[in-house]
């Protein structure tokens, strides 16, 4: 771990990071790493700063402490920056535009780049060919499983460096969960998309993931490998039920 | 029969002014989600612009041109300095109490600025009837220009890539932030498409009479919040098709109901109350589904 800089194999490196929602502050004192095409996972109880950690990521509250993307010090950047600079967000409930057509809101992804969007719609709509059956249809007349997907297929369409995943399996039935989350590991072998995912199910996330945090009342309790958190006596029982 | 024609393209004149009117309404409104009570009184102000130029000797054309330039610019300011440091106290009810006072000073301005005697503003179509036909030159002209600007915004919102982010805006703040739009230069460009329509329907309304002063958009403005209102504040389309109704309820009113002789006014005041009790969303507006 570094302590100071940034190491070069690190794609996102949060050091001391405290932020809340006007004077309740939520985080205190972060520190949590994620390594170039590692998928992390964050687990912890309502309440813990899941979502507010990846607020504190895309700028989208105020924070204190240092945030690097790729090396790079994000902190302070307004949220469209951070979002340029290629960090991909999935927030809670999806946040598609409900009003838009499915292929709008694929577009809407990439509307920060420049060049052909074709062959990345092919793309996704090859891995998720429900979008492509519905691509005229507004996205919020689809299931939330759908819009699930297209949330996701959204994000990769701006060609992300780290995707932010928040509860990617609220609302959804198991099977579709276990599906989305087989699709979430499929792309992060195929493309060595890195990705940063709070997910209650955690045995479903620490499948796909290589490294786990477990947060509680805005600090870091236990780290580890996938394999360690999901073996550890503490974990398994607060968030694995055995 | 021939009278009740007439009457109803009389009303089609008025209801195209009442529909770009209606449509920068709605512009806004689907933007920021603000009714502006402002949108007249800027469009007079643009309409003032447009006179001055034409009184130095521009012609008419091209006066309309600069000042919709102009009022672009100035609208796209507006929403930056006056509205955006306000909407920030996250109060609505904060931006309307700007807007209403906005209508206050952009009148009291225009009259300091321009003076308070009626002045003629000269008329960009020909004047007289169309051939044989009872309509007069000017309707078909305004109706033509509508449907221009009507093609233009369809084309801007639905074909281009900054319609699309304005949509997204407009749909889902947050998320837009999230895949990189500035959301503030999207409420800008809305203000200020608003202020250019406005500018044009000023102008073109105010060479409809004999003589405008300061009153000129004021109860274009009420018909135009009617239209709005009937059509759905969140569809153009309805923006359109409502500020020609309230025109040819208008006029129908005028020719046949004696009783409301010298109190028109009250059509689009009875429109606005019989739409919210009917219909809140208009004819053609989405109903708002909160989801949770």
């Amino acid at each position: 771990m570094t302590e100071h800089g940034a190491a070069p194999d690190l794609m996102l490196e949060l050091q001391g990071v405290q932020g809340g929602y006007g004077p309740s502050r939520v985080l205190h004192g972060l520190d949590l790493t994620v390594a170039k095409g590692e998928v992390a996972v964050i687990l912890g109880a309502n309440g813990a700063g899941k979502t507010t950690t990846l607020r504190a990521i895309c700028s989208m509250i105020r924070t204190e402490g240092t945030i690097r993307l790729d090396g790079e010090d994000i902190s302070g950047w307004r949220t469209q920056a951070v979002a340029r600079a290629g960090v991909a967000h999935v927030p809670q409930g999806r946040g598609t535009f409900i009003d838009l057509t499915v292929e709008e809101n694929l577009r809407l992804g990439a509307i920060s780049r420049k060049g052909d969007l074709g062959p990345d719609l092919d793309r996704w709509y090859g891995v998720f060919p429900r979008l492509a059956e519905r691509k005229d249809q507004a996205a919020g007349s689809m299931s939330g499983g759908e819009q699930q997907m297209l949330a996701i297929a959204r994000a990769l369409m701006a060609r992300p460096r780290l995707l932010l995943l928040d509860e990617p399996s609220l609302g959804l039935a198991p099977l579709v969960t276990r599906e989305l989350f087989e699709r979430l590991g499929q792309i992060n072998r195929e493309e060595g998309l890195t990705m940063l995912v709070v997910e209650q199910n955690a045995s479903l996330a620490l499948q796909i993931g290589h490294r786990g945090y477990v947060l509680e009342t805005g600090r870091i309790v236990t780290s580890g490998s996938a394999e360690q958190l999901a073996a550890d006596a503490d974990v398994r029982k607060a968030y694995l039920g055995f | 029969m021939s009278l009740f024609f007439s009457q109803v393209f009389n009303g089609v004149g008025n209801g195209v002014v009442y529909a770009s009117v209606a449509l920068a309404l709605v512009l806004i409104f689907r933007t920021t989600g603000l009714l502006n009570f402002a949108q007249g009184e800027m469009a007079l102000f643009s309409t003032y612009f447009t006179w001055k130029l034409t009184a130095q000797g521009l012609p008419i054309a091209a006066a309309i041109g600069v000042s919709m330039v102009v009022s672009f610019v100035a609208g796209a300011l507006i929403e930056r300095v006056l509205i955006r440091p306000v909407e920030a106290a996250r109060n609505p009810l904060n931006v309307v109490i700007v807007t209403l006072g906005m209508f206050l000073a952009f009148n009291s301005l225009a009259q300091l600025v321009f003076g308070t005697n009626p002045q003629q503003m000269p008329s960009l179509f020909p004047a007289g009837k169309l051939g044989s036909l009872n309509i007069q030159k000017s309707t078909v002209g305004l109706g033509v220009v509508l449907v221009i600007e009507c093609v233009l915004l369809w084309l801007l919102l639905q074909k281009t890539r900054i319609g699309l982010a304005l949509r997204a805006v407009s749909s889902n703040p947050e998320s837009s932030r999230l895949v990189g739009i500035n959301t503030g230069n999207m409420l800008m460009l809305g203000w200020g498409l608003a202020a250019a329509l406005g500018a044009v329907a000023g102008s073109l309304v105010a060479a409809k009479g004999t003589g405008f002063d300061a009153s000129l958009m004021q109860q274009v403005l009420l018909y135009s919040f009617a239209g709005a209102a009937l059509g759905g504040f969140d569809s153009p389309l309805g923006a359109v098709v409502g500020g020609l109704v309230v025109g040819i309820a208008e006029a129908l009113t005028v020719q046949y109901v004696h009783a409301l002789q010298g109190i028109t006014i009250i059509v689009p005041l009875v429109l606005i109350l019989v739409v919210l009790l009917v219909r809140p969303n208009g004819l053609f507006g989405r109903k708002i589904v909160e989801r949770v």
